[in-house]
């Protein structure tokens, strides 16, 4: 599995000042650092407080480029604002995210197609988000049919089947690792899968125990990428141990390290 | 119906490494080699570029080499008491594109040669002849240890290819490449995770790791060949789907493994049913060439005059282009 580093993010207080006040530094600072420390991406995101995502998203985009090699998730429900980002990437980003829900499958994909960018896709519609794998499944399929109809490969899909608190949404838990499990059987080559890691933790105790667990079960079951705390260093190393025990990287004494070595 | 090409795409290629540098490039070789730079899988030209062909290079010792088969007299013979001439009969004669000196006379359990001795015959193999120079140890680290960086300060500027580092014996050839601007052998003991460590090693002493070349140890075709190109193969993938510490080209001693063996060596009066003993081994050293070279080999390192050409002709064939 690799993360995709989600701490450029207006939520944080950090981030959400640094838009307010046009000083790079703490987003520049956290660009190098979660690259630092193995992130494969680096989410962009420009928070619920933005009044303006467009400019906020490239403003982002731009300052986050200067210093990171890392290609960009750009983070938002607000498309405009992602395409303003997709058109200033210098290497092909992701978009984060879209759910099964037609226009809005129409907007994202054909964005995809023209910038060569990949796709969270999200494994829910207008009803919400689903219980049961089955469900999320069929909603994958769903995702998958309209990526191709657009001409976005498979390998440029991203499949988040979505996940809850452990505390409140104990039996999702299951759920969303069978799903990506089924994920992995919907094409030839088959979609990538993602979740947004932290989400599982939302609310509870021993956050980082639970996140990093639930990372190790997800690349058993087939989980390709993750928006996580790349400055979780056990959480990095759960992974990196997590790819060896799958024979995803090969073994050697600095595996952790090889893992972190990316850039 | 329509007949689509499945084509891989790969996120990562090989490292490309030069051996030997021109006048102009401070050094005095009239040639240089460039290896590696693969983005497929080998000679799947139509899947990635591979900008390079795989080098042959003939093995060349500093001293009569006791225990070779009669069967190289006839093309050695003459040259044995002279590394110079010898190396040149390689290029001139045979058509090597590199040539390997194996400092053999250091072994203390042969001649034992000095510090200053070894730098001497790597002297008269530069300036014999033109072409980018292997230099290998004797295999005793101690012993090596003492003449590598005495090698290392000679040949400065000629940026050799010299070997072997080994997890166990590393720091003082890299050191001595570092600081004289060579190449160096990551030697591993058919063990894709100590190769992998190893190159990583060498790279923590700041030497720039797209200046290794990787020897995971071959063996020869009948004595576990299988262990070697499938290591070898596991990491041209690993390299290709983006493992950096995989990335490098590979060099193997052909000629030394296979000379060892039985087959190649026994006359034919002790085993009639095997047929004569010289084409014999001859084939036994091609068969295990050109096997290796599909698994990702980049340079061979051979013995014999003759699957010197084989194999030469054998990459010109491989190399023609198979895009659709």
């Amino acid at each position: 599995m690799l993360v995709i580093g989600e701490r450029i993010n207006g939520m944080f207080k950090d981030i959400a000042n640094a838009i307010k006040t046009g000083d790079p530094t703490a987003v520049q600072e956290w660009a190098k650092k979660q690259e630092a420390n193995g992130a494969a991406w680096l989410d962009i995101n420009c928070g619920p407080a933005s009044d303006d995502p467009v400019s906020h998203m490239k403003w982002l985009v731009e300052v986050t480029q200067e210093v990171a090699k890392a290609p960009l998730a750009l983070d938002s429900t607000n498309y405009d604002a992602i395409e303003a980002g997709l058109e200033i990437c210098k290497q092909p980003a992701l978009i984060n995210s879209v759910p099964a829900e037609w226009p809005k499958m129409e907007r994202v994909f054909e964005m995809a197609a023209k910038y060569e960018a990949g796709v969270v896709g999200l494994a829910m519609n207008e009803q919400g988000i689903p219980k049961d794998a089955d469900s999320r499944v069929a909603l994958a399929m769903e995702l998958c049919a309209a990526a191709d109809s657009y001409g976005v490969p498979m390998e440029d899909l991203y499949i988040d089947p979505l996940v809850l608190p452990c505390n409140v949404g104990q039996d999702h838990g299951p759920e969303a690792l069978e799903t990506i499990r089924q994920v992995k059987t919907l094409a030839d080559p088959p979609p990538r899968t993602t979740v947004g890691l932290s989400n599982i933790s939302q609310g509870t105790k021993k956050r980082e125990l639970i996140n990093r667990t639930f990372a190790v079960m997800g690349i058993a079951m087939g989980l390709d990428t993750a928006v996580a705390d790349a400055d979780d260093d056990e959480l990095m190393e759960a992974i990196a141990c997590a790819r060896i025990i799958m024979n995803l990287d090969i073994y050697c004494d600095s595996f952790v390290e090889v893992y972190k070595d990316r850039w | 119906m329509a007949f689509n090409i499945v084509k891989e795409k790969y996120r990562n290629k090989i490292s490309q490494v030069t051996i030997g540098a021109t006048k102009e490039e401070g050094g005095t070789r009239t040639s240089t080699v460039t290896i590696g730079g693969e983005e497929a899988l080998p000679f799947l030209h139509f899947e990635g570029n591979m900008p390079n062909r795989p080098v042959t290079a003939l093995e060349v010792w500093d001293i009569e080499p006791p225990e070779w088969n009669e069967c190289f007299k006839p093309y050695y013979g003459e040259v044995y008491s002279d590394v110079g001439e010898w190396a040149r009969k390689c290029v001139e004669e045979y058509g090597a594109e590199m040539i390997c000196l194996r400092l053999k006379g250091a072994d203390p359990d042969e001649d034992n040669r000095s510090a200053e001795e070894c730098e001497a015959s790597v002297k008269q193999v530069l300036d014999s002849v033109g072409v980018p120079v292997i230099v290998l140890g004797c295999g005793k680290f101690e012993k090596d240890n003492e003449i590598f960086m005495k090698v290392a300060e000679s040949g400065a500027g000629e940026n050799l290819l010299m070997g072997v580092a080994e997890q166990e014996n590393y720091k003082t050839l890299t050191a001595a490449a570092l600081g004289y601007k060579h190449a160096i052998i990551a030697q591993s003991p058919i063990d894709i995770n100590i190769a992998k460590q190893l190159n990583i090693m060498i790279g923590e002493m700041n030497f720039d790791t797209d200046r290794i070349v990787m020897d995971p140890t071959i063996a020869a075709v009948g004595y576990g060949i299988e262990y070697g190109y499938s290591i070898m193969q596991r990491a041209r993938f690993g390299a290709l789907g983006g493992d950096k510490a995989m990335a490098k080209p590979m060099i193997g001693n052909i000629g030394w493994e296979v000379w060892k063996t039985k087959e190649a060596n026994a006359p034919e009066s002790d085993f009639p049913d095997w047929g004569e003993q010289e084409p014999r081994g001859i084939n036994w050293e091609i068969v295990t060439a050109s096997s290796l070279i599909c698994a990702g080999l980049d340079i061979a390192v051979l013995r014999h005059p003759k699957t010197l050409a084989v194999t030469k002709k054998l990459i010109d064939d491989i190399m023609v282009a198979n895009s659709y």
